[in-house]
Formats: structure tokens, C-alpha cells, sequence
């Protein structure tokens, strides 16, 4: 079982990294996007769980471990193999 | 004044504050291993500078789960000092030692450099022999120093005067322009509400020779040899 879980800085915390890529995109003209924020992305590979065990764990190591929780937020989804997709393809969930 | 230096995968300012306080403000001093649950009866615990496990997941977020960290925590509690510097300051907020969080400096530089502070509160055990309004001299060396905390700690933190150092011009005035890494209140260390936990991003077992330049860091070091007196 595959989970993904990803880790942002929460809306009111500033994120220059993210304003830096907003600006080098409108430097290139792409000036219809309008704010840009930058996370990080964890995939776990876990043992087979119930989905109890699932929603119970996976927000305890986020909050203990993968997030900060003064800064960051996080969401978490179970994803299988067709969500896993290579290069230019478009993920669907 | 016994101190501990604490070593973890990756520091790297940890021979030279162990040299500053040994060598040159002549303390018993040692080296506490992060794998070990022993602080060896000493005084003061300082979380030296550098890069504990790389910076990995966020700076300081692996190190709050080494062994030692359990004594310190322990330690601390109990009004033990402990003086985190740079990595070590950003290492107490994972720890929650102290309040607040690092984020990567405005610019995105990794900024390496001398500064300017203000010392805005004389009477921890880690600035006392200063005075307020000091304007010391001491280097930074960091990507991640920029201080945030929701608004409600930082009206706290500055109710309970627990604002250490802010980053000035060099005549001590605080200002946009000298908040250089863009920390919240311009804050460049603080304390824990009891004031027996400081951490700062500035360096001063950098800053304690006159041949590196500036003496100005010597102060914290005096400071807290002198604590018992206070």
C-alpha cells in the first residue's frame, strides 16, 4: 500500500521559494498565475493496514515527524500504482 | 562552570566553541555524544552550529529524536541553562524547548557575514554582564534563521521581555533594512519563559578572539560563568 503525503507552509506563512518560482514564471510571461506555493512531497510504502489504522498513523507521523506543525500543514491520500505516473502524463484522482 | 558541548552527526561548530571555552575562558569542558543519555554532571549544555544529520527533513527536525535530547529536555526543566547557537537554536524550537520556527531567510541567501544585534534584555544568565542597548558585533552563518511565530507568541514573547537580541544598524537602531534574514520582531535570539534556554542564530564562540575580528561574543560565554553570582 502506497501513501502520499504532502507538507506545505500553511496560507499564513510566507513562502519565498515560492514567490521566487511565481516570479521567474512571470518572467517567461506566464503572467495568469497569480501565487505559487512550494511543498514537499513523501511517499510511504507501508504493510498492508486497515484503513482505521491508516487514518490513525498517517497524521500522527506528520504532525510528529514529516510536518512542522507551527509552519506547515499537510494532506495525506492512499494512492495505487495508475496514480503513479511518469514524465508528462496527467495524474488523475 | 562545567560545560557540555553535545555532538551530533553533522555538526560542525562544536570544536570551536569547545576550544572558545576551554582554551580560551579555560571552564572544564566535554563533549556529550547525542547517542549517549549522560550529561556528565555539567552546568551549561550548548547545542553547537552546523548541520545535524544534513538538515534533512527541516533543520534540527531529526535531531530532536536523538537520546540525549531526552536528558536535556530533563535538564532544562529543571533550570538547567542551555545556549543553543544557530543549528542549536533551531534544533530547541523542534524540541519545543523554545517557542516559534525557522523559516529560510527572505532572499534566499544563505547568508554568511558579520551583523549587528542589540542586546535587549540584561538580565538573563546569558546576557548579564551586558548592558541594554549594547550594539554587539558577531557573525551569522545560516540559510534558515528567518524567526516565525504566530502572532499571539510573538506578543508574548515580548510581554515576557524575552527577546534577547534583534538584528540593528550599527548604531543599535532596529530596522527593516538591518532585519537581514527577515525574522518577525527582527529577533535574533530569545529565551524560554523561565530564561534558562536561549538560543541564538548569531555565533559567538565566532566572535571571541580579537584576532577573528570581534570579542563581542564573549560576553555570552562570561555571562554564563558568572551566572551562579547573579
Amino acid at each position: 500500500m502506497k501513501v502520499r503525503i504532502l507538507v506545505s507552509y500553511k496560507d499564513s506563512v510566507l513562502d519565498p521559494q515560492g514567490q521566487t518560482v511565481k516570479n521567474a514564471l512571470h518572467t517567461l510571461g506566464y503572467n495568469f498565475i497569480e501565487d505559487v506555493r512550494q511543498g514537499k512531497i513523501f511517499e510511504l510504502d507501508l504493510k498492508e493496514l486497515s484503513p482505521e489504522e491508516v487514518e490513525k498513523v498517517i497524521p500522527e507521523i506528520s504532525d510528529k515527524v514529516l510536518a512542522n506543525p507551527i509552519i506547515e500543514k499537510f494532506s495525506w491520500q492512499i494512492i495505487d500504482k495508475s496514480q503513479t505516473r511518469e514524465g508528462r502524463e496527467k495524474i488523475s484522482t | 562552570m562545567k560545560f557540555g558541548v553535545v555532538i551530533f552527526p553533522g555538526s560542525n561548530c562544536d570544536y570551536d566553541t569547545y576550544y572558545v571555552l576551554k582554551d580560551v575562558f579555560g571552564q572544564e569542558t566535554s563533549f556529550l555524544w547525542h547517542k549517549e543519555h549522560d550529561l556528565k554532571g555539567v552546568d551549561c549544555v550548548i547545542l553547537p552550529g552546523g548541520f545535524s544529520y544534513g538538515d534533512y527533513l527541516r533543520s534540527g527536525a531529526i535531531a530532536k529524536f536523538s537520546p540525549l535530547m531526552k536528558e536535556v529536555i530533563e535538564f532544562a526543566s529543571k533550570g538547567g541553562l542551555v545556549l543553543g547557537i544557530c543549528n542549536g537554536f533551531q534544533i530547541l524550537t523542534e524540541l519545543g524547548l523554545l517557542p516559534g520556527a525557522m523559516l529560510r531567510n527572505k532572499n534566499l541567501k544563505f547568508l554568511c557575514q558579520f551583523v549587528t544585534l542589540r542586546l535587549e534584555n540584561d538580565r538573563t544568565p546569558f546576557t548579564h554582564k551586558g548592558k541594554k542597548g549594547n550594539v554587539l558585533r558577531i557573525p551569522i552563518a545560516h540559510y534558515e534563521g528567518n524567526y516565525f511565530a504566530p502572532p499571539e507568541i510573538i506578543k508574548e514573547l515580548e510581554t515576557n521581555n524575552q527577546v534577547v537580541f534583534r538584528y540593528s544598524d550599527a548604531q543599535g537602531r532596529v530596522k527593516e533594512e538591518a532585519n537581514i534574514n527577515g525574522s518577525l520582531g527582527s529577533i535574533a535570539g530569545l529565551t524560554n519563559r523561565k530564561g534558562n534556554v536561549m538560543g541564538m542564530m548569531p555565533h559567538p564562540e565566532r566572535a571571541s578572539e580579537a584576532l577573528l575580528g570581534s570579542q563581542d561574543g564573549r560576553l555570552v560565554f562570561q555571562s554564563i560563568i558568572e551566572s551562579k553570582n547573579i
